[in-house]
């Protein structure tokens, strides 16, 4: 496996729009965590980006961001995460947390 | 803030601590992390990186007074310094420079330099020393908060030392070398990093207090933190020749203590013991060379009972200590 990062992206079309927002950040870079950052983007699109140092994880990331899209049904909203090995429960946890930092 | 439940300022995040030490929603953050001013190493050598590079600079209300102020993540690298950490940290003085706010309020938790990018990260904390001096001579004092579970080691420790005012908790460290690194120099005979006792009694906030080189000890309470950073903004210190001479009397002073083995002559605050006899022998204390041993030297009778005393205790003792001086 090769080391070094790692990059992942996802795009879902969203049902909900959502309002003018300010940055949201939450959690930290430290060993099995992660962070999160939402910022607006192209409604109806929720764009996922993810920089991990864990390899060879793309389609569990996947099924964490199809069970997020269901949860919240994002549109207009870019997600970026820089994770550091965090497990998908606590993935699924900072982004409903994020979510939360929109309303 | 009374009757309040209390939040230990130790597991806040830096951006909590912020958040709370500060007057509510008054911190405008200068590059936040939508800015992605990130470091250019970490990813070369498949670190994943922070979007601020673990560290959040910007302008607050203290107490209805501007501050500028700088919070390090401890989670994030432990807190080290790299190019992009520094460079902020740097901006931030040197903006105080120009700008004169009321205090510069560092919310200081780092193992020093981050050793991924160490050459940047080793000029950068010179940097951050030049750039904090410069704002004290300004005459803008400089406060540093230190409570977080990595403490403040290595270039960070020298940067705590040269501000104004230095606030901790107890279970704040403060230092140059950290435990790990003693002991992979010296020996585990030397140091036993993993004695997180003697680790606490040596580096820990209630030592740091007692031998001087912090101002206000206080509890793992961000709303201690808070009232102490206020306190602070008061307590600016002269940077002039006579403070320098004085810093290095008290230098001396402590070596003068630390080295002897009989009573010191000429150190006032050993003439209260009554011989050091028991030094040798402290309880669970091997050798003479134990913070227990110094804080006995310098006159507190009570030296074996510190480190389970509370910060209020400690502080009572402090207080003893300079009346007897």
């Amino acid at each position: 496996m090769t080391p070094g990062i790692e990059t992942l992206q996802f795009e879902f079309v969203g049902g909900r729009p959502v309002r003018s927002f300010t940055t949201v950040l939450v959690g930290v870079v430290g060993s099995g965590n992660l962070e999160v950052m939402l910022e607006p983007g192209d409604a109806p699109l929720c764009r996922i980006t993810v920089q991990t140092s864990a390899r060879g994880f793309g389609t569990i990331w996947e099924a964490v961001f199809r069970d997020f899209h269901e949860r919240h049904s994002l549109a207009g909203v870019t997600v970026s995460i820089n994770d550091m090995g965090a497990t998908p429960a606590v993935v699924s946890l900072r982004l409903d947390q994020a979510a939360a930092g929109i309303e | 803030m009374s009757g309040s439940i209390r939040i230990s300022f130790s597991e806040c995040s830096a951006r909590e601590r912020i958040a709370r030490v500060f007057d509510e929603h008054s911190f405008t953050e200068w590059l936040p992390p939508a800015a992605r001013v990130m470091s250019p190493h970490l990813a070369q050598l498949g670190v994943p990186s922070a979007f601020d590079d673990g560290v959040a600079i910007g302008s607050a209300r203290l107490d209805g007074h501007t501050v500028f102020v700088a919070g390090q993540e401890g989670e994030f690298m432990g807190g080290g310094v790299g190019e992009v950490h520094g460079a902020k940290l740097v901006g931030l003085f040197k903006r105080a420079l120009r700008d004169r706010p009321q205090a510069v309020v560092l919310l200081a938790e780092s193992g020093g330099v981050r050793l991924h990018e160490a050459n940047a990260g080793l000029i950068a904390v010179s940097e951050v020393m030049r750039a904090l001096l410069d704002v004290r001579n300004a005459g803008v004092p400089v406060i540093v908060l230190i409570g977080g579970a990595n403490g403040c080691f290595g270039g960070m420790g020298l940067v705590a030392r040269c501000a104004d005012h230095v606030v901790m908790s107890d279970i704040g460290r403060l230092a140059m070398s950290g435990p790990e690194v003693i002991e992979a120099s010296h020996g585990v005979e030397e140091f036993d990093s993993r004695d997180r006792a003697l680790v606490w009694r040596t580096t820990g906030g209630k030592h740091r207090y007692l031998i001087g080189d912090c101002d206000q000890l206080i509890d793992d309470d961000v709303a201690a933190f808070r009232d102490a950073a206020i306190l602070g903004l008061s307590m600016g210190k002269p940077l002039d020749l006579a403070a320098l001479e004085a810093e290095h009397a008290l230098l001396a002073r402590r070596l003068q203590v630390a080295d002897s083995v009989e009573g010191v002559e000429g150190v006032d605050s050993v003439d209260s013991v009554e011989g050091v006899e028991g030094v040798d022998c402290v309880e669970g204390v091997e050798g003479a060379s134990d913070a227990v041993d110094l804080w006995r030297r310098m006159g507190i009778e009570q030296a074996a009972a510190v480190p389970d005393m509370s910060a209020a205790e400690v502080r009572a003792l402090r207080r003893q200590e300079e009346v007897t001086r």
